[in-house]
């Protein structure tokens, strides 16, 4: 049985970076996930390699890497389903693998790959899980309606859930996991195999249910789409988490490429190899717009580099550099995977 | 969106304890499919098969006689009941083996266990909604038995002896079934072990009682006042235990063979009490197997 004292009550201290004052000691919540050297391991396969992870309360945390890196392992394990091989992972306070009931009245778990039952109609379907979580007929009664307009399925409250699209029984289930009003959702690539519209139905449910105040862990590859929505990312390959913060800064940390497009008038031939030459120029790509290159140096690289083409006496209409978005960075950093979830 | 809301645990009416909300589910859905239909359709189909001919064998082995004998009527019953029993072994494993693979295979189980249902609740439910249907059926074959019933020569407390000893095996084969169900990944290998288990139970213990009696036939002779530990091997098998029902005398000829007398001359318990002691004590141990295999367990590795 759960003791009160069992229930870790962590005190953290948070630094204000421009105060003259001595920090205030704040007192704050218990984090939604706390993990610590997590490692699971199948057989002599190391899925999961000592992970570090903490997201406090109300944050969207979207957890992206490449097949294979990990994600659908560790949400397994705080979804309860799966007990690590060493180290520990905590849903608010409370240990998986030694308090799992209560761990499990905190979350909502959607897994990769799902099945629903075909012969249940979409409302029965969702009384079911919500008498499985113990939620009293009467109170199902009103919640249900509610969670089917969330997920825009009112009108399909009827129909056998066999007879939904894809799209519609992903929100389904999304609103399977809403049932018994969970702290947490853990939510494994809740966009796969969806068409852009569904896409962009799931963005807009995931949006409210941030407004809402919910900690959403989020494994997806529609993440760029999410960015603005995201709170925090970690970047996980090969079992270790090689990045976690918020999402400009780890854009900026790991974008170890730039993309530059350069528009010249005439000479291009002799500009290209110019540009060859340069150590920093990893790949060169020439087309009607102009030359496009791969450039390995920063800011102030990148201005040396401008310098010389002018001093060069090429005829430079523009030297940008090309805009990147997550997906290029993360490409990037996880190219050594089976590719981009 | 609705306020928050508190997560209650489960009434403790008793409506709710009995019809928990997986069996519920277990109960709606095998009986929204066809398949429901048509395995009831094809069992009566099979036992009223196996009674007529039953029937029309008996009539022309008496002459096309109009009377009917009472130990003829017996003859009847037996064959059926024997029939019942071949069927129910080539059913329980078929509706229980693949209840929870079944549901991994369709990749619901990870969703129904991060609910608050408890791995007992998920298993029993499972196991109690396949007996229910195995019931049905076997009580949708009642209006069959009831043609010995126009002949004569059978008790209504042998009828519902025999009935109850269906219970019992079915929820014995459906115990094992559960077991492999929840060990195994796939129906298939489930499938596949839980009809092997039944075979065993069926053809290899009466074929180990036999192969004993013959071999231990060689080297010692009938002593009429003994019995024979060899008897307890009869004891596993659902069909001698059921003619033991049938035939009180059969328990007696079981141990009283050509065999290594025992020590005491006391009468050996029946071998359906036998069979029932044995197997309460194997599905509880299978069932509680089950139960653990469903869930992770912490593993150091």
């Amino acid at each position: 049985m759960l003791q009160n004292n069992d229930v870790e009550i962590i005190s953290v201290e948070r630094l204000k970076p421009t105060s003259l004052e001595p920090a205030p000691t704040e007192k704050i919540e218990v984090p939604m996930i706390e993990i610590r050297q997590l490692t699971k391991t199948f057989g002599s396969f190391q899925a999961l390699k000592s992970i570090d992870l903490t997201i406090p309360k109300g944050t969207v945390f979207g957890f992206v890497g490449p097949n294979g890196a990990g994600k659908s392992t560790t949400m397994s394990i705080l979804a309860t389903l799966m007990f690590p091989t060493s180290g520990t992972a905590k849903v608010d306070g409370l240990d998986v693998t030694k308090y799992p009931n209560e761990v499990r009245k905190r979350i909502g778990y959607m897994p990769d790959f799902f099945g629903v039952y075909d012969q249940f109609k979409t409302v029965e379907y969702l009384h079911f899980y919500g008498a499985s979580y113990g939620i009293p007929k009467s109170e199902r009664e009103q919640l249900i309606p509610q969670l089917l307009e969330l997920v825009n399925l009112s009108d399909k409250k009827d129909a056998y859930v066999d007879t939904l699209s894809r799209g519609m029984k992903q929100r389904l289930c999304l609103a399977r996991c809403l049932v018994h009003d969970p702290e947490l959702l853990i939510l494994d690539e809740p966009a796969s195999g969806l068409d852009p519209r569904a896409r962009i139905e799931m963005r807009e449910i995931l949006r409210e249910l941030k407004a809402m105040g919910k900690t959403i862990i989020i494994s997806s590859h529609i993440l760029p789409e999410l960015a603005e929505m995201v709170d925090e990312i970690g970047v996980i390959e090969h079992g270790q988490m090689i990045a976690i913060g918020n999402v400009a800064d780890i854009q900026n940390r790991l974008r170890v490429k730039r993309f530059l497009h350069i528009r010249l008038l005439g000479r291009e031939d002799e500009a290209e190899h110019f540009l060859r030459d340069r150590p920093l120029v990893n790949r060169l790509l020439r087309d009607e717009r102009g030359i496009q290159i791969h450039f390995g140096g920063q800011d102030a690289e990148q201005a040396a580099l401008l310098n010389e083409l002018v001093a060069a006496g090429f005829q430079l209409v523009s030297f940008s550099e090309a805009q990147t978005n997550l997906e290029d960075v993360f490409l990037e950093i996880t190219k050594g995977g089976d590719g981009f979830e | 969106m609705r306020e928050q809301t508190s997560v209650k645990q489960s009434s403790t009416s008793w409506r709710n304890k009995l019809i928990n909300p997986v069996l519920n589910k277990e109960f709606k859905l095998r009986m929204r499919t066809p398949k429901a239909m048509w395995t009831l359709f094809f069992y009566l189909f099979a036992i009223g098969l196996m009674a007529f001919s039953a029937i029309y064998i008996v009539e022309i082995n008496t002459g096309g006689s109009r009377s009917f004998n009472p130990e003829q009527s017996k003859v009847l019953f037996y064959f059926l009941s024997f029939a019942q029993l071949g069927l129910i072994a080539f059913m329980a494993p078929g509706l229980t083996a693949g209840v929870i693979s079944g549901e991994r295979e369709k990749q619901t189980l990870n969703l129904l266990l991060t609910t608050q249902q408890s791995s007992a609740t998920i298993v029993l439910s499972k196991l109690v909604s396949s007996l229910g249907f195995m019931v049905l059926i076997v009580v949708s074959t009642i209006p069959v038995y009831s043609m010995v019933f126009l002949y004569g020569g059978i008790s209504p407390k042998q009828l519902i002896l025999v009935f109850l000893f269906y219970l019992f095996v079915m929820l014995v084969l459906g115990s094992f079934g559960i077991l492999f169900s929840s060990m195994f990944k796939r129906t298939m290998v489930s499938v596949i072990v839980s009809y092997g288990v039944t075979l065993f139970i069926f053809g290899g213990t009466a074929l180990i009682y036999v192969v004993l009696m013959s071999t231990t036939d060689r080297f010692y002779t009938y002593n009429a006042n003994t019995y024979s530990w060899i008897g307890h091997v009869l004891a596993w098998n659902p069909a001698g235990a059921l003619y033991s029902i049938l035939d009180p005398e059969f328990t007696d000829q079981a141990y009283r063979i050509y065999g290594q007398p025992i020590a005491t001359n006391k009468q050996p318990l029946a071998l359906w009490k036998e069979f029932m002691m044995i197997y309460t004590c194997l599905s509880i141990l299978a069932l509680w197997l089950g139960i653990r295999s469903l869930r992770p367990r912490m593993k150091k590795n």
